[in-house]
């Protein structure tokens, strides 16, 4: 644990708690783009996350401490994910413990704790919400670990940063697994980060809600919080989907050029991404909830399916 | 070689005429009329292989050897009788308003090319040609099965072209797994699917692949042929379709797939050595017997049990090539033969009772001796031609079959009898009172013309007692040929 | 080079994979005819990548044929045929969907196992396709079995086609001339037919559901 690694560790913290709301905020105005609406200014998500945490935090009632502990958790448990991924280096002190599973844990972690805090006040919305919630985990999660698999397959480690190795320093070959890999993660992480078709965020009716619902009780600081554990948790699964699917520009040493290198292209990658999930959303409409399962299922199906393709053609 | 191109540009060129002529009053006897020529030239191509042995032609695409020539001959002869009786049971549907001109149009016009595709099947050497004709026999005819457009001659027919589709999907992927395999040998320029030449290196092919292949053309013809399970389209596409199409699907095209599993299995069997292919057509052979029996007890539609009966044949036929050997082979081909003979007699003097009765169901059809005495015999002598009875061709070939079976496989013996049994009481007890019965009906002032029944029943006769010599030399010389 | 021939003709095969699932879970008629439209695409793309790399002249002649008839005249002649018939919609299957999905990678599973051993003996530059070629062919088949109604067992059967004929190329390089000429008249023709039954069909019934067509039983 040198002190250049350290620093690489703490750089990454910060590019991800700042690079988060931007993208969620890039998504946004893509999005008004698309639509033709006249767009959001980029930064609105850092105003709105000032102005929640200047508020009071309002709680109900019959509200547990676990209420109160939840947004911390989950926030912790988010920005701990996003130390893991390997977004601007492979080589940070983290790396050890920077395993595909582990990743998976940690947002059934974070699941756990949201839905948990849902259910605590004991309304209505947010026992449906937390019902759905876990719906979604449920049947996202083995297609997740799915598509690591079939990547942990290619470059025989489940370690993310082995992974981003190995991917990145292979020839350009197409591999299909990876295809059809790449295919169903981005089905997982439509479902996982409660975008169209599977859930709108943007949308306010009660009933169509999955992830709007478990927050419908936060205000405040705790709100603030977990806006940002969300914003984080795309920021993570889109750096998770460039490390398995186009690991080129990530850093393999610490030195501060490598680094310095390696921003500019993860904005860059990022910013191609965000467009792209506007457009996802622009493009498709919104599923009925009873045939979320079909979705995931088929995302599940793809997964293996390119683990066996994988097994079949050896690519 | 021009023979074989004669041969089959006849029914093609009948079909493209028959096309625009088929709605005319003369529309049947030109029918009949190529039926004829078609006869004519096969029966010369018969005589050209008796004096001057196997044939090859057309940059050796076609090949016509013993075991296919009667086979062709047969082909013609049955064609051309069925065209025969087609002629007056047509001119009733019509008079009866079952049948209009478009209808009878489309009819004319896929016999002949139905007949070009069976023909094309027996006559060519390429394993890929022998797909297209089968899947083109099939399309050829599911029009005809629902001719009448009642709701059961549609479902029958959507049936037999998905089912009968299926099926000869599997097959084509088997032929592939073939050229696969074949390729590895014979290189790439187009000779790896010719049968001679795979004929002459089936020793050097691949064991792995060929079995796959023999699974898959198994059971891609099987489903053709009628082998249990896959046959469920076979009893509705004959009870549906009119008459002469019942009488050619079960007198042609069963023969024409077991042809093609055959020549199949010459292949396999020098492949992999071991009786692995004999094996599997022996249990779906034994499979269909006992199936299409139990069956066939349980039928009320005359049709839909004479189908049972083809599909009990044909399993009987396939399980003695299965067996192999020349004596087995030789039943095989005789039965294929006279079973053929006998059966589209049957449906022709069942074609007559069911447009005299009006009805399909067996229940209400009685005494048609009265009626009509040469329908009544008719069915009567067809039906214990069928059901095996001495002399007739059918007992002397199901005795081989037995006795080789006993010497050979004597615990598929008692199943065979077991099943043999029940279909002979169950016809019979059936077949009996409509022969026989009371009938309320008055006697037919005029008497249909019964020629086409009474001619195969008298080969299948002639057959029991007498095989013409060069007839069986060429049932023994294919029969070696097949091992 | 050849290697990255190889790469692209497993890709076109990871989608013709792809597809065929995708027609599995599909509940739209005309999506049904568009995915057939694409299964076409990737198999001629699939088609030239190996006449390409191989040099063998004939492969372009199929693959052209293929184009023709897969990707221009049969959508085409669906196309008309749902228009006429008046069907859009196909919404119930005998299975449903997760269901049917999970016996697709059964029988996907079983298709890879039986093809490894024999897509050892190729020689071609495309031998691990056999297997998804043969999957291909199965999940058709599954597909023709599910559904209840006309047009979506018929594009199954014609989906099997695809497979088939991708398994031709893959596992060999195409079959000789004058047999694929003859499966695509084959193909075509049976297409015809199929219209012209299809109206008989909707005549006699007012409707094109197949469970109409499961009254003759042995009884």
């Amino acid at each position: 644990m040198n002190l250049e690694g350290i620093l690489a560790q703490a750089t990454a913290m910060v590019v991800a708690l700042v690079v988060a709301p931007l993208l969620t905020g890039w998504v946004n105005v893509c999005r008004a783009w698309l639509q033709g609406r006249s767009a959001p200014p980029l930064l609105q998500p850092f105003r709105a996350l000032h102005k929640l945490f200047w508020k009071e935090s309002v709680i109900a009632h019959g509200a547990t401490p676990l209420f109160r502990l939840a947004p911390y958790v989950i926030f912790g448990c988010m920005l701990l994910a996003s130390m893991i991924v390997p977004t601007l280096s492979t080589n940070l002190p983290l790396a050890p413990a920077a395993d595909a599973i582990a990743l998976v844990g940690l947002f059934a972690l974070a699941r756990v704790f949201i839905s948990l805090a849902a259910m605590d006040i004991g309304t209505a919305f947010g026992s449906m919400g937390a019902r759905r919630e876990m719906l979604v985990g449920f049947l996202a999660e083995p297609a997740f670990l799915m598509v690591l698999f079939t990547a942990s397959l290619l470059s025989d480690s489940t370690s993310l940063a082995t992974i981003v190795t190995t991917l990145g320093h292979r020839e350009f070959t197409i591999l299909p697994s990876l295809a059809l890999a790449g295919v169903a993660f981005v089905m997982v992480s439509l479902a996982e980060n409660a975008r169209v078709p599977v859930d709108n965020p943007a949308t306010h009716l009660e009933l169509t809600m999955i992830h709007e619902a478990l927050v419908l009780e936060y205000s405040g600081r705790h709100l603030a919080l977990l806006e940002w554990a969300a914003a984080l948790k795309l920021f993570v699964y889109s750096c998770a989907g460039l490390a398995l699917f186009f690991p080129w520009g990530v850093a393999q040493a610490n030195h501060r050029t490598a680094l310095a290198l390696a921003l500019p292209a993860l904005i860059a990658k990022l910013a191609i991404g965000g467009f792209l999930l506007a457009l996802i959303e622009t493009v498709m409409a919104k599923m009925r909830i009873f045939r979320v399962p079909e979705f995931l299922a088929t995302a599940f199906l793809l997964g293996v399916l390119a683990l066996l393709v994988h097994q079949l053609l050896g690519a | 070689m021009d023979v074989i191109v004669l041969l089959l540009a006849i029914p093609l060129a009948g079909g493209a005429i028959l096309w625009t002529w088929g709605e005319r009053e003369s529309a049947p006897e030109v029918n009949s009329a190529f039926s004829l020529v078609t006869l004519v030239v096969a029966c010369w191509l018969t005589a050209m292989v008796i004096e001057g042995g196997p044939i090859l032609g057309f940059y050796e695409q076609f090949f016509v050897d013993s075991l296919n020539v009667f086979l062709i001959t047969l082909t013609a002869f049955v064609g051309f009788t069925t065209s025969l009786f087609s002629r007056p049971y047509m001119r009733t549907e019509r008079d009866r308003g079952r049948m209009t001109g478009p209808r009878l149009r489309l009819y004319h016009s896929m016999y002949q090319v139905f007949t070009f595709t069976m023909l094309l099947a027996l006559t060519t050497n390429n394993m890929g040609i022998l797909w297209v004709a089968m899947e083109a026999a099939t399309l050829a005819t599911v029009l005809l099965v629902s001719v009448y457009r009642t709701a059961a001659s549609l479902e029958a027919a959507w049936k037999y072209f998905i089912l009968c589709g299926v099926g000869i999907a599997q097959a084509l992927f088997g032929t592939i797994l073939l050229y696969f395999a074949a390729e590895r040998v014979l290189g790439r320029e187009g000779n790896a699917l010719l049968w001679t030449h795979l004929d002459l290196v089936k020793g050097e092919l691949q064991p792995a692949i060929m079995s796959l292949a023999f699974v898959f053309l198994l059971v891609g013809y099987g489903t053709k042929v009628g082998l249990v399970p896959l046959h469920n389209w076979l009893p509705d596409a004959h009870a549906e379709g009119p008459t002469p199409i019942s009488a050619v699907l079960s007198g042609l095209l069963l023969n024409v797939a077991l042809y093609s599993i055959v020549r199949c299995k010459v292949l396999a069997d020098g492949a992999l050595g071991s009786h692995f292919a004999g094996n599997m057509m022996m249990g779906f052979g034994l499979l269909s017997v006992v199936v299409a029996a139990f069956f066939l007890s349980r039928q009320r539609d005359i049709k839909r049990m004479f189908a049972y009966s083809s599909i009990e044949h044909m399993g009987l036929m396939t399980f003695a090539f299965g067996m192999g050997g020349p004596i087995a082979n030789f039943a095989a081909l005789l039965h294929m033969t006279v079973h053929s003979l006998v059966k589209s007699a049957i449906f022709f003097a069942v074609g007559h009772a069911v447009q005299k009765a009006g009805t399909q169901v067996m229940e209400d059809i009685r005494g048609l001796l009265k009626v009509s005495p040469r329908v009544g015999w008719g069915l009567m002598i067809g039906t214990l031609a069928i059901l095996g009875m001495p002399p007739f061709g059918v007992f002397a070939s199901e005795f081989l079959i037995l006795t080789t079976a006993m010497r050979e496989h004597a615990w598929a013996t008692p199943i065979l009898l077991l099943a043999l049994g029940v279909a002979f009481a169950a016809i019979f007890a059936r077949v009996q009172p409509m022969v026989f019965g009371d009938t309320g009906h008055p006697r037919l002032t005029h008497q249909p013309a019964l020629t086409p029944v009474f001619i195969h029943l008298g080969f299948a006769f002639m057959l029991g007692l007498w095989i013409p010599p060069y007839l069986a030399a060429w049932y023994e010389q294919a029969a070696r040929l097949l091992r | 080079m050849g290697g990255y021939g190889t790469q692209i003709v497993n890709l076109f095969a990871a989608t013709l994979l792809l597809i065929a699932f995708a027609m599995l879970a599909q509940r739209r008629i005309v999506a049904l005819i568009h995915l057939f439209a694409l299964q076409g695409l990737a198999l001629v793309g699939s088609t030239v990548t190996v006449a390409w790399v191989t040099g063998q002249h004939h492969l372009y002649y199929s693959a052209a044929i293929t184009f023709a008839l897969k990707v221009v005249i049969l959508p085409y002649i669906l196309h008309r045929l749902i228009r006429r018939l008046n069907v859009k919609w196909d919404i119930e299957t005998l299975l449903n969907i997760p269901t049917m999905m999970l016996v697709g990678i059964v029988l996907v599973v079983f298709a890879f196992n039986l093809a490894i051993p024999i897509s050892e003996f190729s020689t071609s530059m495309a031998r691990g396709t056999l297997g998804i070629a043969l999957a291909c062919v199965l999940l058709s088949f599954l597909m023709m079995i599910t559904r209840s109604k006309a047009v979506p067992q018929v594009i199954g059967f014609l989906a099997m086609e695809n497979g088939l004929f991708f398994a031709a190329t893959s596992a060999t390089y195409g079959m000789p001339m004058v047999v694929e000429l003859g499966i695509a008249l084959d193909v075509l023709v049976g297409m015809v037919i199929l219209g012209v039954f299809l109206f008989q069909i909707r005549e006699q019934f007012d409707s094109l559901d197949i469970r109409h067509l499961e009254s003759l039983r042995d009884d």
